[in-house]
């Protein structure tokens, strides 16, 4: 009996040794490496020898109450949808490169398995049809049309004017009127891994809506505050790619969020390279080499947040890209790439039959979610005054103060001068 | 890419350039709208006519009659709402004959070209401002001067931009850019920057006022080239004539510029494939703006074509000659308003007669009718002046509004008949008082508008309204007053001018320039509507009288 329990501990060391913890004992499926082919002979010849070694009853009650407790891990466990909400905020011509920047993350996160039904794309304007176009019906994401992004299935929800900050907020937060399409709401519940991009002008603290309007980073917060307690989402990556970026997700305060952006307060997100014979910017450059990262994502890929993290450094960038995790439960090195912008599901096989007569314990979370101040009362209390420099009084409180003397020294004389000086 | 890669184009441009070089009588109408017509645009002609009101003897017309002739090119995928314009003026001889032939080179190839948002109209004008005049309120329905001219049957959206073309020969060693336009309005600079820009690129030698600008900033040589070249902008800006066909369209509020190919003795000689790309890039820049330029300088003046100076630097100089003339009224009005001292025997003079405003009446209305009489006997009294002299039109047109300009110069001597009483102390202060806010304020709002203008007049006159008085030498002071008067300064500027351009004159080539200058300004007022001529007549020529009124106060 010893040997077949140390058999059994050493397997699931094994099992456990690189990969993920939540994959279940009796996971014999496809997700095993080829190196534990030999684990898996070892169970098999464990789980049919041991009954006739050793003590049948104690194994299978062993065994069973790991299966109880994984069933209840299995139904308590992470996501189980994902979702996207790809938003361009700027039209005409020359900012091309915004359209080009999302619509190669939707290629890339339809590539990856969302499905359309699951996409909200909002595209401020039509640059595939614009009139200026050279190449109508297509959208070059490289130079010398080596890739065209638009390709010929691209589903737009939100097109053109529809394309506000009000429709945004309600599509995040889901107060839409009863009459708006499905596929123009974001119908997530709370198993949901939602992936938010934002791309377009940009400055400290807010994003320019259509050369119109502007969010704020507060008003984003607030949104994801209301998606928090109406249960939206399970976890959140924030991506946004504009100038001085950072500055958009310094308000979140909400748990599970976990976000990118392209550039730090202060500093511009440059954009890529032009093509001389369409004659714009084609793409901004940290979207240019998170597509290419992102094509070399495939769906059973093990690429962790922290590879996303080092997309783009600044020799290639320019700017300086930056993140925030403080809000994530999880550590960022165990999350895939593919929660967020693919559509894996965790097949678990079993041959155990599971008795669900009994009602399933929920793995209790064993984290408190940590929330961050919203507004920071004390430290704005507390701070002191920020010390303005000296400027020389105005040009015109100047003339006023020399109209004032001049006509005093005119109507009572010049001798008074004696008494100044 | 771009234009003329294809052997075949090239070839097709360079015989119709070397056709076009032979000398054409007027202007080929059916032939120009069946060549248009072959490269696939719309094309509509318009007739117009007017009569000078007196023969333009540098031109020599007098009874204009014309057809324009223009081709719209629709935008492929666009609505018709915004055009862009390319003109070439089309003159008998040996002045243009190239820019027609480049103009409908670049039609057949922006025909197939797909990317274009706006409609380009290709324009080819006849008598060169005359035709451009007519077919702008043509196409914008309106008829401020009075031509004649048939509607337009074929119409773009509004326009936005125009670039003109001026192109003597089919090589060039550079390319001018000539920005003044009508009443010393200028495009956005944002215009001559892209031109500029884009010269650079393809690697076009670029000049501004016929001068290629300089490295050397720092020394003397360089910064006195500087100031020549801001000292020709200046005089072309004052002068208020178009300098180009650009000139008519600013006005409506359309950003355009003309552009002249130069060719001097440079071994770097670039040809005409490269102006046709230089022209393309420009319009393809064009093509891809979103609104009308607008978002830097409309009043600027350039020293080069990498350096301007802005309005905020050039006003405060003018401002603080404006406030020369308010501190001296400032002065008037301390002394008018200071009672004076008593008389010997202790009693005030209490019978001062204060002169009121009523004795100032007379001295303006007759100053503001001898400006009206410089204005409109010229024009009218040109028939009678032939008959009875032996002079041309023009000339006769000229030397009567010389003959005015002197004869008020006699006036004061018999104003003083006309006055009721004897003109006093305090009258003449009155007076001065008046003219030296009338003429800070004429020359306030001449230089918000033509700037170059106002600074000129501004020069001259604020040192003669400051320091003339009855009481000051008479002879001595009336030779000064007379020199700083508009119209001398209007002879010395054409000595300037030519100074400048490297070009100097002898006194009496001089003199028939100077002649042939008034008669310019005066038709350009009848026929572009500009304002210099009535502004120095109506306004600026009154003014300087009231102050020749003041030197000799009796």
């Amino acid at each position: 009996m010893k040997t077949h329990v140390l058999f059994n501990l050493f397997a699931t060391f094994l099992l456990a040794d690189g990969l993920n913890i939540e994959v279940s004992v009796f996971d014999f499926s496809l997700q095993l490496q080829i190196s534990h082919r030999f684990v898996f002979l070892i169970l098999n010849f464990t789980r049919n020898v041991a009954p006739l070694l050793i003590n049948t009853q104690l194994f299978t009650r062993f065994l069973s109450r790991i299966s109880q407790d994984s069933a209840g891990q299995f139904f308590s466990s992470g996501h189980t949808n994902n979702w996207a909400v790809l938003v361009c905020t700027s039209r005409f011509w020359f900012n091309y490169r915004h359209v080009a920047n999302t619509l190669s993350v939707y290629r890339s996160v339809k590539r990856l398995g969302i499905p359309d039904s699951h996409i909200v794309l909002m595209l401020a304007d039509d640059m595939a049809c614009n009139h200026r176009n050279p190449k109508p019906a297509t959208v070059f994401s490289h130079k010398n049309m080596e890739l065209n992004v638009y390709g010929d299935d691209v589903e737009v929800d939100y097109r053109g004017y529809e394309v506000t900050v009000e429709n945004f907020l309600r599509v995040l937060t889901g107060r839409l009127p009863p009459s708006t399409p499905r596929s123009k709401r974001l119908l997530s519940d709370d198993r949901s891994n939602i992936l938010i991009y934002l791309t377009g002008h940009g400055g400290n603290g807010f994003l320019k809506f259509q050369d119109s309007e502007e969010i704020s980073n507060v008003e984003l917060a607030d949104a994801f505050e209301q998606m928090w307690q109406k249960r939206r989402y399970n976890e959140l990556l924030f991506i946004i790619d504009t100038c001085q970026g950072a500055s958009m997700y310094e308000r979140f305060y909400s748990p599970n969020l976990m976000a990118l952006a392209s550039s730090q307060v202060g500093e511009d997100s440059l954009s890529h390279q032009p093509d001389l014979a369409i004659g714009v910017h084609l793409m901004d450059r940290y979207t240019f080499y998170l597509l290419e990262f992102l094509e070399d994502i495939h769906p059973a890929s093990k690429a962790n947040m922290n590879d996303l993290f080092k997309v783009c450094p600044k020799s290639q960038c320019v700017s300086t890209p930056g993140h925030r995790t403080d809000l994530f439960l999880r550590d960022p090195g165990s999350v895939l790439i593919t929660d967020f912008f693919g559509s894996v599901r965790k097949v678990e096989i079993t041959t155990e039959a599971i008795d669900l007569t009994d009602p399933i314990k929920e793995v209790e979370e064993r984290y408190m979610h940590s929330y961050v101040d919203q507004l920071p009362v004390s430290e704005i209390i507390h701070q002191k005054p920020k010390q303005k420099d000296w400027h020389p009084p105005d040009g015109f409180i100047l003339g006023l103060w020399t109209l004032i003397l001049l006509v005093f020294f005119q109507t009572y004389g010049v001798k008074h001068l004696r008494h100044i000086f | 890419m771009g234009l003329l890669s294809d052997p075949n184009r090239r070839r097709a441009l360079i015989n119709l350039l070397t056709r076009l070089n032979a000398p054409i009588c007027g202007m080929p109408v059916e032939w120009l709208v069946k060549t248009m017509q072959a490269r696939g645009l719309e094309v509509y002609t318009q007739r117009f006519s007017r009569t000078l009101p007196f023969p333009d003897e540098n031109k020599e017309r007098y009874m204009v009659k014309g057809t324009n002739v223009y081709g719209i090119l629709r935008a492929p995928r666009a609505p018709r709402t915004e055009a862009l314009v390319l003109s070439a003026p089309c003159t008998p001889g040996d002045n243009n004959n190239q820019a027609v032939g480049l103009l409908l080179g670049l039609a057949q190839y922006f025909r197939n070209q797909i990317y274009w948002a706006k409609d380009i109209i290709f324009l080819v004008n006849d008598h060169d401002l005359i035709g451009m005049q007519a077919w702008l309120e043509g196409y914008h329905h309106t008829n401020t001067t009075g031509m004649d001219w048939s509607p337009l049957q074929g119409r773009g959206g509004s326009i936005q931009a125009a670039l003109s073309l001026e192109l003597s020969s089919d090589v060039v060693t550079s390319m001018d850019l000539v920005l003044e336009g009508l009443n010393g309005q200028l495009p956005n600079l944002d215009l001559a920057n892209l031109f500029y820009a884009f010269c650079q690129k393809i690697g076009v030698l670029c000049t501004i006022q016929g001068k290629l600008q300089r490295n050397d900033w720092d020394s003397v040589s360089g910064y006195s080239h500087a100031v020549q070249t801001m000292m020709l902008m200046v005089m072309k800006q004052a002068s208020g004539r178009p300098w180009g066909d650009h000139g008519l369209f600013l006005r409506y509020h359309i950003e355009a510029a003309t552009i002249k190919g130069i060719n001097s003795f440079r071994q770097y000689k670039t040809d005409a494939t490269t102006i046709g790309r230089l022209l393309e890039g420009m319009y393809r820049k064009l093509n891809n703006l979103l609104e009308r330029l607008h978002q830097s300088y409309f009043f600027y003046l350039m020293p080069s074509l990498s350096h301007f100076v802005s309005i905020g630097y050039y006003m405060p100089a003018f401002g603080l000659l404006a406030v020369i003339l308010l501190l001296r009224a400032l002065d008037l009005w301390v002394q008018l308003a200071t009672p004076p001292p008593t008389t010997e025997d202790g009693i005030a003079d209490i019978e001062q007669s204060s002169p009121g405003v009523l004795s100032v009446l007379t001295p303006l209305v007759i100053s503001h009718l001898t400006g009206a009489a410089l204005y409109m006997l010229p024009i009218r009294f040109q028939e009678m002046a032939v008959e009875h002299f032996p002079v041309s039109e023009t000339e006769a047109v000229v030397l009567t509004a010389i003959a005015v300009y002197t004869a008020g110069l006699a006036l004061p001597h018999n104003t003083h008949r006309l006055l009721s009483g004897e003109g006093t102390e305090q009258g003449w202060r009155v007076l001065k008082l008046v003219a030296l806010l009338y003429l800070a304020v004429l020359l306030g709002c001449t230089a918000l508008i033509n700037f170059s203008l106002g600074f000129i007049l501004a020069l001259t006159l604020v040192p003669a309204a400051a320091f003339v008085t009855p009481h000051v030498p008479k002879v001595l002071s009336a030779f000064v007053l007379v020199i700083l008067s508009p119209a001398c300064t209007l002879l010395f500027s054409v000595f300037f001018f030519q100074e400048l351009q490297e070009m100097p004159v002898s006194f009496l080539d001089g003199w028939l320039l100077y002649l042939s200058v008034i008669s310019q300004g005066i038709l350009d007022h009848f026929l572009y509507g500009s304002l210099v001529y009535p502004l120095i007549a109506l306004l600026v020529y009154p003014c300087w009288l009231l102050f020749w009124n003041i030197l000799f106060w009796k």
